[in-house]
């Protein structure tokens, strides 16, 4: 394949359309090496955000040809098909410029969630004894890079765009990974009940099918989340004894 | 005309890396009123792509290890030019941040004993690199991005500063535009902290994000700041080298350390033929002497491949030169091979190296549990950088300007170990905050010059105004990349070097030809236009140094000095702005190291 046809959403929050641009390839070339080239040579004002160009840091989320990716670990030859490939900025949220996005929701719905509360060290150098059968599960959440397709895909807030309930499954990995941090003692559930509202989640999995880092999002986030969630709030005996001896976590 | 927008903060820090992070959190822990600039989204900055590992002496997996021996890697790895001082500091304060991290949510890979774990890595004489697999950037920005938001701190994302003010000698905040819409934003602050990270992208084959223009380098410069030993410049000895699309994405040296060995295209091991005299004693004879160290023996020493990174860069090099690399200009880095020696080696490299695996299989189409990767140098690193007093990270000659973290120099020398920039970030962070905390309370009274500001704006509007021209700010980029790469790349010569300083002039005089279409918002034409001045800047302090050098040193390679001279170990180089606004280059004297200091590095041997 030497060349290929673009088409690229340019626009900003008034309205855009698509332009087409072609673009001579390189063998290995990914979608943002051919954003790149638009931009060095036909629209040096094409708007998009990258960092790593290795999948590592979550800045490069767009659709292609519809699908949620990182544009830097997107082969060319892998979306090529007959027709030109397209490439859009991520729906769930307010378009800045071209394939660049208001993100800042994320930041503040974060921001909300009690950080990781340690107890007390174990040791006098102020460490802590914990076991790598104790930090792989949380180890697994902490992979997260940020990319936000998982925030992009769930219909809770792409199509029901229910952002002020709904953390989205973004941040209940976070939530999750605090949850399940050994040395924690924080405690989470209320806020996953009232203010995330975890429950709106009908656990379609469509977050973890395009989950770059492969975080199983449903099934050991979510899921065990939502357990606790149910388990407090449908057994007042716990409730109770949480309400006198302070958190009670599993 | 421009209208701003104002903010006033104690403290302003710009950078939201490692160190720009960590300073953050100290100084808001002070109490100071604290604002942090970055120019892309908070928790994206280069910090997020360290693989391999945060050095720190813990003596967790080898109680043989302490602050002595790493202080005295550091000093070796670095040739002796380091500040002794920083390095003591470095050494003695790396463990106590790395397990800080611990207590604000970072967990890192344990020890059978529930400690953390720590790993091999070049130079480093014992396994010493706290880690997280292989993405053990990510784990520290996250952790401390986690836990700075909630410590009170104003987070300015997505705005890049173009000047930093001055009221007299001293500086007294910053001016850039945010990067959405392009509006003008003014920083006043009493204290300024300077973590902008490294400068990679001056040259063509970069590990370095479209951040590394080494803006704080060049802010510092202009500002009155010395820059010192800017002609070590670290080439990472395994980049990718193809498919050309990711040419020079880093591949961690924890693949190395993890048992993977260097081959050329003959299949021998090349990196046993000569060892640097420094290191014969240190380093293993046979290759299975190597495999028993990366294996945790005790009484073997180190497989050749984890020498610094200077020496095999070099070595890399001079096979391909003789016509003995890979068929795209490398040489073979092969972890597959360990299947000869453990059971299930496809799972213990995903596990050990889960990223990497990924990395190459995605984006290259090669399975690193089979097959050999194909590798070349990667330009990484910057040693050099702003020259601050050692303890409180002050600027030696701007009063209220601090620097932390890749933007720093001095820790490093002639060549940085793997691993010692992720703990240089939160160590020497932490201490940028501490002190500019201080500053900030010692010298509440400053003014901003109203007539500096609009010089900045009219700067800073210059290439939009001038609207699409026959100069396309990518192209004069990338002008720059590619003769830099070619005439100050890892291997230079005085001609070569020549060539370059008129280069750089010439093309910095091309910069008021470079014009941007569009308009302000999200604009990457104009903002690269800007970026250029501080590659020209930074670009220029590297030749000019790299000329001065003459003698080969750390990562310094001079074809015309191939060898070490003696008489170039007692000083660095300090490049500043001359009184005609001309760069100059000179001289600055190793102060006398402490006698208990000198005695370490001799007993570490
Ligand atoms: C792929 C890769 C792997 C690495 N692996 C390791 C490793 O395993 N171990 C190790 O010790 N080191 C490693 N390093 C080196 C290390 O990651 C970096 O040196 C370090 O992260 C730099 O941190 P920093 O805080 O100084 O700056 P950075 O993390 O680079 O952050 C710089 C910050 O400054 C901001 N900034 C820059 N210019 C401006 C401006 N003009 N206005 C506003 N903001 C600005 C940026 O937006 C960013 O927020 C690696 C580097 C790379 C590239
Ligand atoms: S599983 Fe839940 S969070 Fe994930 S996409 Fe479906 S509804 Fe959204
Ligand atoms: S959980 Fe996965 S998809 Fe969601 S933001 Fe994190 S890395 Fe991206
Ligand atoms: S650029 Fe970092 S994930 Fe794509």
């Amino acid at each position: 394949m030497e060349s290929a046809t673009f088409k690229v959403w340019r626009g900003d929050q008034e309205g855009g359309d698509f332009e087409t641009y072609d673009v001579d390839l390189e063998p290995g070339y990914v979608v943002l090496d051919a954003i790149h080239k638009i931009q060095a040579e036909q629209a040096t004002d094409l708007a998009c955000r990258w960092n790593c160009k290795a999948g590592k840091c979550g800045s490069c989320s767009a659709e292609v040809n519809g699908s949620p990716r990182l544009m830097c670990m997107t082969r060319v030859e892998d979306v090529a098909g007959d027709g030109p490939i397209t490439v859009e900025p991520m729906r769930a949220f307010p378009v800045l410029k071209d394939l660049v996005t208001d993100v800042s929701w994320n930041y503040e719905v974060k921001a909300a969630i009690q950080q990781v509360t340690p107890r007390e060290p174990d040791f006098e150098d102020g460490s802590w004894e914990m076991n790598q059968y104790d930090v792989e599960r949380p180890q697994e959440f902490r992979k997260c890079i940020e990319c936000f397709l998982c925030q992009n895909v769930c219909h809770v807030l792409r199509d029901h765009q229910m952002h002020a309930e709904f953390a989205g499954p973004r941040h209940f990995v976070f939530a999750a990974q605090a949850e399940m941090n050994p040395i924690d003692v924080g405690d989470r559930v209320a806020h996953l009940r009232d203010d995330m509202g975890i429950g709106y989640c009908n656990i379609t999995k469509c977050c973890t099918t395009v989950c770059p880092e492969n975080i199983s999002i449903t099934d050991n986030a979510i899921i065990p989340l939502k357990e606790r969630v149910v388990d407090r709030s449908y057994d007042p005996l716990a409730k109770l004894m949480g309400a006198v001896f302070g958190s009670e976590k599993g | 005309m421009s209208v701003y927008q104002e903010f006033e903060h104690d403290v302003l820090v710009i950078g939201a890396g490692g160190a720009g992070l960590r300073a953050a959190i100290e100084a808001a822990a002070a109490g100071v009123n604290v604002g942090l600039v970055c120019k892309s989204l908070l928790g994206k900055a280069h910090t997020v792509m360290a693989e391999g590992g945060m050095a720190a002496s813990m003596g967790n997996v080898d109680e043989r290890d302490g602050w002595k021996t790493h202080f005295a890697d550091t000093m070796r790895g670095g040739q002796y030019l380091n500040s002794w001082r920083m390095a003591e500091l470095h050494a003695k304060e790396s463990p106590v941040r790395a397990r800080e991290l611990e207590g604000w949510g970072a967990l890192f890979d344990r020890t059978p004993d529930g400690k953390i774990l720590q790993r091999n890595f070049g130079g480093h004489k014992y396994p010493r690199l706290a880690h997280v697999g292989d993405r053990t950037g990510l784990e520290m920005i996250r952790t401390l991005q986690d836990h700075g938001i909630h410590q009170g701190m104003d987070v300015h994302m997505e705005v890049t500063v173009t000047r930093l003010l001055k009221d007299g000698e001293r500086c007294v905040g910053a001016f850039g535009y945010d990067r959405e819409q392009g509006r003008f934003r003014i920083f006043k602050a009493k204290a300024v902290v300077l973590a902008t990270g490294g400068l990679g992208r001056a040259f063509l084959v970069t590990s370095n994000s479209w951040e590394g223009t080494g803006d704080g380098h060049s802010l510092g410069y202009h500002a009155g700041a010395e820059l010192r030993d800017m002609e070590f410049i670290q080439f990472h000895p395994t980049g990718m080298i193809w498919p050309p699309s990711v040419r020079g994405i880093l591949v961690t040296e924890g693949v190395r350390g993890e048992g993977g060995i260097l081959k050329n295209n003959k299949g021998e091991r090349f990196m046993f033929d000569d060892i640097p005299p420094l290191y014969v004693d240190q380093t293993a004879d046979n290759p299975e002497e190597g495999w028993r160290y990366v294996t945790g023996d005790r009484e073997a020493r180190r497989p050749p491949e984890l020498l610094t990174r200077d020496h095999v860069a070099r070595k890399i090099v001079k096979e391909v030169q003789e016509g003995r690399g890979s068929p795209h200009g490398g040489a073979f880095l092969d972890i597959a091979w360990i299947k000869e020696h453990i059971k299930d080696s496809e799972a213990h490299i995903k596990k050990k190296l889960p990223s990497m695996y990924h990395q190459f299989k995605e984006l290259a189409g090669i399975d690193i549990t089979k097959e050999q990767m194909e590798v070349g140098p990667t330009t990484h690193y910057a040693m050099g950088g702003i020259a601050v007093d050692p303890d409180t990270q002050m600027t030696t000659t701007v009063p209220g300007l601090f620097a932390a973290g890749e933007v720093g120099g001095g820790l490093h020398g002639a060549n940085r170990l793997g691993g010692n920039s992720l703990s240089d970030l939160v160590v020497f962070g932490q201490r940028a905050g501490e002190y500019a905390a201080k500053f900030a309370k010692d010298n509440p009274d400053y003014s901003v010059s109203e007539e500096e500001i609009k010089e900045a704006a009219v700067e800073a509007l210059a290439p939009l105004e001038r609207g699409v021209t026959a100069l396309n700010p990518f192209q004069l980029q990338l002008e720059l990349q590619t003769m830099m790469q070619s005439k100050v790349g890892i291997a230079r010569e005085e001609e070569g070097l020549t060539e370059a300083v008129g280069s750089i002039r010439e093309i910095s005089g091309q910069i008021a030809d470079v014009g941007a279409g569009g308009n302000r918002w999200y604009n990457p034409g104009w903002h690269t236009a800007l970026d250029m001045k501080h590659l020209l800047t930074v670009s220029e302090a590297i030749a000019l140094s790299a000329r001065e050098r003459k003698e080969s040193r750390g990562a310094h390679s001079r074809l015309d000095h191939p060898d070490k001279d003696m008489a170039w170990s007692t000083f660095n180089h300090v490049v500043r702005k001359g009184s005609d606004g001309e760069m100059v280059v000179e001289r600055q004297d190793i102060p006398q190291i402490l006698p208990e200091l000198q005695a370490i590095i001799e007993e570490e041997g």
